[in-house]
């Protein structure tokens, strides 16, 4: 693989960027691997790539039906951060986190990480009481929450002119989760992409899988895609969204509904907010881009729904919230906005795990999965190559559906 | 935004209403399999799937919606999750 450097981009600057290598390639599909991976994604790719350089498996393909890294890791708001509220979550996204933070060196990919703190408007006491009690259990697996001041949330925050004493819901207090940051979504899948290209793992893009196949005695055979057959006898589903569709081809049926979720950026301005904002109280979120944008998450659409645009009263009503805290923004033109399809299981908490099919893997209900990226595609991986869960994982398994075990976890951004 | 035809108040915005989730399927146990029940013929796999597997399909589910901001009523209305289409009448919940 051709490093990237100062020195290659210096080097490649004299021959007017004509000789940089392709950074993955595109074999032709074979008729057989040990591992397929359905989903060029994050969390596809990214297991891809920890198969290949933790456990030494490269006899892989990792098929898509659209283009690399053009699902939920291309719709996200890019947010990464590790305050969850229960104990079975914490300590999987600090990893995912730890993971983040040394990822440009890893896959010497400029990821354009960025980290900054997440600042916690609260603005109501039952709110702060859930927030406390998040802190101290997030002190307990070292992720960082601490409590500031109304003064202190405006001096941080000086574009916030809202939720005065007099307003309809004033702001009570603040919390900073300094782990928190943000990165160049694409990048990730791209740096995944390139890394485990060059180890020896083949991506297929426009190849969709039509159906998973399965030997007589029930295992798994392989997959029906529209180039033909694959065979494996080990295949993950890490598609988001269309998990249902795909297992039930199996006759897999799984506790996931999928969602509609929306988000949206405004043009860019000149620096205006350096933390990331997360309003729970009102339900909205948004932290500023390199190239000025603000980029503004918010709520779901309630129903199920496997649209990928979006509804003109949710995305308003998100808006409408966002004015109140900053009335500032109201003459800002929004530019684009777009919805991704997910799936939630109803404790709201992923899925990562065996399934009754031998040799099928599953990662999906991932509600925010963007952080989680490193972290389920480092457990997924560990998964698949010994076929016993990463300890990370355990409570993530489809098991505590059939024990009613649920990990109800409302940390998620929006679910909140 | 849904326009959802309420059987009282006729085709209202989808912001009068709340979603009530998916519409609950026939128990297990409802009449008709009650004595396989009672044998012990029905197994917890029976019942986690009923609880925890909701419908998910690209097309029509059954779903509820709550007039709360017109006249109250629970609904039952068909709605295809590709296209947001509501299929047929809306039907009483309860």
């Amino acid at each position: 693989m051709q490093r990237y450097s100062i020195f290659s981009l210096a080097r490649n600057a004299f021959s007017h960027h004509q000789n940089w290598q392709r950074a993955w390639r595109s074999p032709p599909l074979r008729k057989e691997y040990d591992v397929v991976i359905i989903g060029a994604g994050g969390h596809g790719l990214a297991t891809a790539h920890y198969l290949a350089k933790e456990h030494g498996i490269t006899n892989v393909a990792v098929l898509d039906r659209g283009w690399l890294g053009g699902g939920n890791i291309a719709r996200n708001t890019v947010t990464i951060r590790s305050n969850y509220l229960r104990d079975e979550s914490i300590p999987f996204y600090v990893k995912s986190v730890a993971l983040f933070d040394q990822l440009t060196k890893e896959l010497n990919f400029n990821l354009m990480y960025s980290k900054r703190s997440m600042v916690d408007i609260v603005q109501t006491s039952g709110r702060l009481r859930d927030i406390r009690r998040r802190m101290m259990n997030m002190d307990n697996h070292g992720s960082t929450y601490e409590p500031i001041s109304v003064e202190e949330v405006r001096r941080r925050i000086p574009a916030l002119t809202g939720g005065g004493p007099d307003s309809r819901l004033p702001i009570i207090a603040g919390m900073v989760h300094t782990d928190a940051a943000v990165c160049r979504h694409d990048a990730v899948a791209w740096g995944y992409a390139r890394s485990a290209d060059d180890r020896g793992v083949e991506m297929h893009q426009n190849t969709a899988v039509k159906a998973l196949l399965r030997t007589t005695d029930g295992r798994i055979r392989g997959v029906e895609t529209d180039r033909g057959t694959v065979c494996a006898k080990k295949v993950a589903v890490v598609v988001s969204g269309h998990t249902t569709t795909l297992t039930e081809t199996a006759g897999l049926r799984l506790p996931l509904k999928t969602m509609n979720l929306t988000a949206f950026v405004s043009e860019p301005v000149k620096p205006l907010i350096d933390v990331i904002v997360n309003c729970p109280d009102i339900g909205v979120y948004l932290s500023q881009s390199d190239r000025g944008e603000l980029v503004i998450g918010g709520a779901n659409d309630i129903g199920q729904s496997f649209r990928r645009d979006i509804k003109q009263n949710v995305f308003e009503d998100t808006v409408v919230s966002m004015l109140e805290l900053f009335p500032a923004l109201k003459r800002l033109k929004l530019m684009r906005q777009w919805g991704g399809t997910l799936d939630i299981a109803h404790d709201a908490t992923p899925i990562v795990s065996r399934t009754s099919i031998g040799g099928l893997y599953v990662s999906a209900g991932w509600w925010g999965g963007f952080k989680a990226v490193p972290a389920g595609g480092y457990t997924l991986a560990h998964l698949i190559a010994h076929d016993e869960p990463h300890p990370l994982i355990v409570p993530f398994s489809l098991d505590r559906f059939r024990h009613l075990d649920f990990v109800l976890e409302s940390g998620t951004t929006t679910a909140r | 935004m849904l326009l959802i035809p309420c059987p009282h108040c006729g085709p209202r915005n989808e912001s009068e209403f709340q979603h009530g989730g998916p519409a609950r399927r026939t128990r297990p146990d409802a009449a008709g399999v009650l004595d396989d029940a009672l044998n012990g013929i029905l197994d917890d796999a029976q019942w986690v799937d009923y609880l925890t597997v909701p419908h998910n399909p690209m097309g029509p589910v059954d779903e509820k919606w709550w007039h709360v901001r017109g006249c109250g009523a629970w609904l039952i209305l068909t709605r295809d999750t590709v296209t947001h289409q509501i299929l047929g009448e809306a039907r009483h919940g309860r």
